[in-house]
């Protein structure tokens, strides 16, 4: 359904299915599919963890943890059932990505998770898809069935003398159930509110079962790496970055869209070259590089290759791969209140300091952009940001603080100019006709 | 009380998926509004007896859920999209444009029971915004007047 697009610099890995088919399991048998899963199957599960952690696969939800090493935390003997949980309940805003793999290669996600479920001797795997995708569900509902048809899920996989099911599950809007911790309350049939850690889910997760959690794109190319090999993988990227990134391109773009490219692939590039730059002879103001969460870049920020230890020393994140992409008519006030706004409403309430802090923080950036501010606003706006950093069971009180202290250190001087009753000097931002027909 | 046959089906194969009876919770509440219209509290007092859970614990769910309801919507729920990237991209200005013309606000519903509007958060459609759902049908590279022929169609659809 969502348009497709294409750039030359593209390294197609996860996307190379797109547009073929490949719902259809006859036409992913014929692309490749279902052969890593028959290797896994004939591998030690300790080898396909290591081939794993040598392609430098980091999780791609956000935290770039290493997708071998969290794997191998899950302990071998286990008197409780093991679980693969695939996470799809993508909501960080800027994120389109794993929509696409749903839509257009269910059986990669499918095979992902099985090999996962076969690296830490699991026998039943979860494929967790936001409700709002609920096409998606379908789809994959449809893509399990065939699965089991075919004798590739249930018993005596592809006739090893393994048991495996794949199920999916339906979530009903929440952006913190995208938090792993949540994901497992809200699969368990619960609000989503987070667990508190130590025990981490690889040793007490679903229905108190060790749990590998792994991001839909993250799984997506996992049946990749067992068929091309760890170097093959680990070379398409920087060092300890393997691989390539589904980059969403959003916002100020003359062609915006989801791009697979090599894993480093240079900002400054990325939105000239393969986005195709500002629309409207308008210039670049800002770029969110990894979703809302993410602290925003300069223009003299941005020559930066996009992995996950280049754009951490830019003092971001890379995030979820959400590129958002400001012209010089945003007004930056407005963009952080819209941010907190977002944050303030998906705040399950459990931690106080995020619980309250986000509210404080839309009232007050409410007001000061409505021409109320006062100066003293601009350094308790960063101070309540600062004071939810670190100090909440989940990471939804840093994804709201973080971008928030960015905004005042980078665009103080624009804070100042809402202040003494001055209307936005931006008035128009968000009200740009769209620049795509 | 009575689902269709697709509902129960479903059911009785997701109870199957999982340790826990309520584990089948959070999907089946949506599947279930969709076939009432909202989660009433006939619907409560059912899926609470089926999973052996407590009308209030299945309330303290629903509560917790955007996508879910115990008030009725219109038929067609109308969930435009204003976060960052659609914001960037004309985002409110589609909202307010939807407001005009279905003559009522955030969480509304017209009076012949057609339509409803929400202004939703990101439903991933960030690389093709501005963006909307009618219920699970995405629209998206929205300008006012491609909103206004999808909201025509609806109309007639809905009154056919």
């Amino acid at each position: 359904m969502a348009t497709l697009v294409s750039h030359p610099d593209e390294a197609r890995v996860i996307s190379k299915r797109f547009g073929q088919g490949a719902t259809d399991i006859e036409r992913y048998l014929q692309l490749d599919g279902y052969k890593a899963v028959q290797k896994a199957l004939a591998m030690q599960p300790d080898d396909i963890i290591n081939e794993v952690k040598n392609s430098g696969l980091r999780g791609r939800g956000g935290a770039g943890f290493s997708t071998g090493m969290k794997w191998s935390f899950v302990p071998k003997q286990s008197a409780k059932p093991k679980y693969v949980l695939c996470n799809g309940d993508e909501s960080e805003p800027g994120t389109c990505k794993d929509r696409l793999i749903f839509e257009h290669d269910p059986h990669g996600v499918i095979e992902g998770a099985m090999i996962a479920a076969l690296a830490v001797g699991s026998h039943t795997a979860y494929i967790y898809i936001r409700g709002e995708y609920r096409y998606l569900s379908v789809i994959m509902q449809k893509a399990i069935k065939d699965a089991y048809a075919k004798g590739f899920l249930g018993k005596n996989i592809f006739g090893s003398g393994y048991d495996l099911d794949v199920y999916w599950h339906g979530g009903a809007g929440a952006y913190e159930v995208g938090e792993e911790s949540a994901l497992m309350e809200s699969l368990e049939g619960k609000r989503g509110i987070p667990r508190i850690r130590p025990p981490f889910p690889a040793v007490v997760g679903l229905w108190g079962g060790p749990t590998v959690i792994n991001n839909a794109e993250t799984l997506a190319a996992v049946p990749h790496i067992i068929l091309g090999g760890a170097d093959w993988y680990a070379k398409l990227g920087t060092p300890k970055n393997g691989g390539t990134r589904m980059f969403c391109l959003a916002g100020h773009l003359n062609k915006p869209g989801v791009y697979e490219l090599p894993m480093g692939y240079n900002l400054k590039k990325m939105i000239y070259e393969v986005g195709g730059g500002i629309p409207n002879g308008r210039s670049l103001k800002a770029v969110v590089p990894g979703g809302s969460s993410t602290p925003i870049l300069l223009p003299e920020e941005i020559d930066i290759p996009m992995d996950f230890d280049s754009v951490a020393k830019a003092g971001s994140m890379l995030g979820s791969g959400g590129v958002v992409v400001l012209d010089d008519t945003t007004c930056i006030v407005k963009f952080a209140l819209r941010t907190i706004k977002f944050y303030q409403h998906e705040s399950c309430g459990w931690c106080i300091p995020c619980r309250e802090g986000t509210d404080w923080l839309k009232k007050t950036l409410t007001r000061f952009h409505a021409g109320a501010g006062v100066t003293k606003d601009i350094d308790n706006i960063y101070y309540l940001a600062e004071n939810m950093l670190g100090k909440t069971f989940c990471p939804l009180g840093d994804a709201a603080a973080m971008p928030t202290m960015a905004f005042v250190k980078k665009f103080r001087k624009e804070f100042e100019d809402h202040l003494d009753g001055k209307p936005c000097p931006f008035e128009k931002t968000g009200t740009a006709v769209p620049v795509m027909a | 009380m009575k689902f269709s046959d697709e509902f129960e089906a479903r059911f009785t194969e997701m109870l199957t998926h999982y340790p826990t009876r309520r584990s089948a919770l959070v999907p089946t509440l949506l599947y279930a509004q969709d076939e009432v219209g909202n989660l009433s509290d006939e619907v409560i007092a059912e899926l609470a007896q089926r999973l052996d859970l407590t009308e209030l614990e299945v309330r303290n769910v629903i509560s917790y859920y955007s996508m879910l309801t115990t008030k009725p919507r219109g038929k067609y729920n109308v969930q435009v999209c204003t976060n960052i990237a659609c914001m960037l991209r004309g985002g409110e200005e589609l909202l307010g444009h939807c407001k005009k013309k279905l003559g009522i606000g955030h969480k509304g519903t017209t009076p012949d029971g057609l339509f409803s509007l929400e202004e939703v958060e990101c439903i991933g459609a960030c690389s093709w915004a501005p963006a909307a759902q009618v219920n699970y049908d995405f629209h998206e590279n929205l300008t006012s007047a491609k909103m206004d022929q999808i909201l025509d169609e609806y109309k007639k659809k809905g009154t056919q």
